[in-house]
């Protein structure tokens, strides 16, 4: 249906051909597109697990440190049906949840709010930069033993982790966005009658959102990386624990099968944000190269 | 009471406005300007491009201060963005997040009148500039000439006293541009409200207003003003045609010419 789809048909017709026709060619040529995306993506994958199988059954690599993936599959398998030698999967996999959510929504809230407080207030941005910049300049996962040694072993200091590493993405985010709104739009809003708070939200704020939502799609990957890297430091129960002992025990396939598990709910989550994204954002234009 | 109701719409004394480059340099946009409009009046004022036209229009709003002299509202002194004031913008500035009835209702929302109270009057003027069955599209889904109404409707659904336009119509082309002088003119003439009208446009400029002020190259100051005495209600698509039309266009354009060629003389230098 799209224009890209109709011009490559549209050479192919002769005068009188009628829009039903033309539509079914396009139509057709939209599903014939979509199926061989889908075909190349699911080969490259199985290609993929083949040859690192066949690689580690013939030894061409050490199975020892790379496993090999039926090894992953039979480790997960164990996992899911009779727990971790930790205790059940579920609840690793929920404490994690539990850390990196509670640190995505409380660091993205933050991250908003202080945005677009200083993206409005010039002086307060002018005097607060530096130290932004400062505290920015460290590597977020440094933080990780002292906020174990302040906050202790369980989820406090892993919240407190996923918090940083998703705070500054948004926060800069944020306050990029609210810089950027446009200049005649605000004009427009105060002088059709807008008070100092209604620009905030209702101009300043939706203008600054596709900037924010940019943000939001990385952070709860950061948020996952911090709580999982406070896990691997110190910690009772989650994923990161899970990868610390299968690396204790030289286990390369349980080492994997935690990725596999982390990748899973990453993807799921950027499943999720892009469904809420498209339902916020649908006064945007759709890109051109978009085909639906 | 009676001294209100003859004060001037908008009077600009001895005005001047000064911007401060990035390197700190002083720039000055207007000096002395003195201008003054009636109520009810329409005034289209045409100057060469960067003379300080938008910045004068700035001033009137309360959205930028003099730096000398005064400037007065409806007989008094501007201190604010004052809600009497409506501007159309030379650039798009609809809210591209909102449908075209919720950018229409703005205003009224801004201004705490209730919802349904708004609604009702956007559906209205929505109606009037034959935009009803867009209601539900975003400004993205809509022509240029499209946008432009729901500019329209979005100012005049404040009931403005006062109405500033800069450049409104110069993105549109010449058909949709005839038009919306109609619908403009026709709009006016019901709510009586004062107009500054900003163009590029000399014919458009005397083809509506009641009076054409022509600004010299910048620092802008009044260079002349010319009483537009074509009859009214006016057809725009025919008043081109008539001979005072052009003998007006003629005599405002030898004018004009020596300040756009100044300002270009000394753009290229
Ligand atoms: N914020 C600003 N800072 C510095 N200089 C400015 C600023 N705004 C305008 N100017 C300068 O003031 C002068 C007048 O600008 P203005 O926008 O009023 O011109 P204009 O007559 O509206 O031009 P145009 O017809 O092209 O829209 C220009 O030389 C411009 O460079
Ligand atoms: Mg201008």
């Amino acid at each position: 249906m799209t224009d890209a789809a109709m011009d490559i048909s549209a050479g192919a017709f002769r005068p009188g051909t009628s829009d039903a026709e033309i539509e079914a060619a396009a139509a057709k040529a939209v599903t014939h597109r979509r199926r061989t995306v889908m075909f190349w993506r699911i080969a490259i994958l199985v290609a993929f697990l083949a040859l690192w199988e066949i690689a580690a059954r013939l030894a061409w690599i050490d199975p020892f440190f790379y496993a090999m993936p039926s090894a992953i599959a039979v480790r997960l398998y164990e996992w899911t049906t009779e727990g971790t030698s930790e205790g059940p999967l579920w609840y690793h996999l929920y404490v994690t949840m539990e850390e990196s959510v509670i640190g995505f929504v409380t660091g993205s809230v933050a991250g908003i709010i202080i945005g677009v407080a200083l993206g409005r207030n010039r002086m307060a941005a002018d005097i607060f930069s530096i130290y932004i910049k400062v505290i920015n300049s460290i590597p977020r996962v440094v933080l990780a033993p002292i906020f174990i040694m302040i906050l202790g072993l369980g989820l406090a200091s892993k919240v407190a982790l996923a918090f940083v590493m998703v705070f500054f993405v948004v926060f800069h985010n944020a306050f990029q966005g609210v810089r950027e709104a446009d200049r005649a739009m605000i004009a427009n809003a105060r002088i059709l009658g807008a008070s100092n708070w209604q620009l905030t939200r209702s101009v300043i704020v939706p203008s600054a959102m596709s900037w924010i939502f940019a943000s939001l799609h990385v952070s709860f990957g950061f948020a996952i990386i911090g709580a999982i890297v406070g896990e691997f430091v110190g910690s009772r129960y989650g994923i990161g624990l899970l990868i610390n002992i299968a690396k204790g025990s030289f286990d390369a396939a349980g080492m994997y099968a935690a990725i596999v598990i982390v990748m899973v709910v990453a993807l799921g989550a950027e499943y999720l944000m892009t469904m809420v994204e498209d339902r916020l954002a649908k006064w945007r234009p759709q890109p051109l190269h978009e085909t639906q | 009471m009676i001294h209100e109701k003859t004060t001037p719409a908008i009077e600009l004394i001895n005005v001047s406005r000064r911007f401060l480059s990035p390197t700190g340099k002083s720039l000055t946009a207007l000096r002395d300007f003195t201008m003054t409009v009636e109520r009810g009046e329409f005034v289209a004022v045409v100057g060469p491009t960067g003379c300080g036209k938008s910045t004068t229009l700035n001033l009137v709003t309360g959205l930028a201060s003099p730096s000398a002299g005064e400037v007065r509202v409806m007989g008094a002194p501007v201190t604010g963005i004052d809600p009497r004031i409506g501007f159309v913008f030379q650039s798009d500035a609809l809210f591209p997040w909102r449908t075209v009835i919720e950018n229409v209702m703005a205003g009224p929302l801004f201004r705490g009148r209730a919802k349904s109270d708004a609604t009702a009057a956007a559906r209205d003027w929505l109606a009037r500039v034959g935009l009803s069955r867009f209601e539900q599209h975003y400004p993205h889904q809509l022509s240029g000439g499209m946008r432009k109404r729901v500019a329209l409707a979005q100012t005049f659904i404040n009931g403005p006293e006062i109405l500033l336009m800069d450049e409104p119509f110069s993105a549109l082309d010449v058909q949709t541009r005839v038009l919306m002088h109609e619908e403009l003119l026709r709009l006016w003439s019901e709510a009586k409200a004062s107009v500054v009208f900003v163009t590029h446009d000399l014919e458009e400029a005397i083809a509506l207003a009641d009076k054409v002020y022509v600004l010299t190259a910048g620092p802008a100051t009044v260079k002349s003003i010319y009483t537009i005495d074509l009859p009214r209600p006016r057809v725009v698509a025919d008043i081109r045609y008539e001979q005072s039309f052009i003998d007006y266009s003629r005599t405002i354009w030898a004018d004009l010419k020596e300040e756009v060629e100044t300002s270009y003389a000394r753009a290229a230098a």
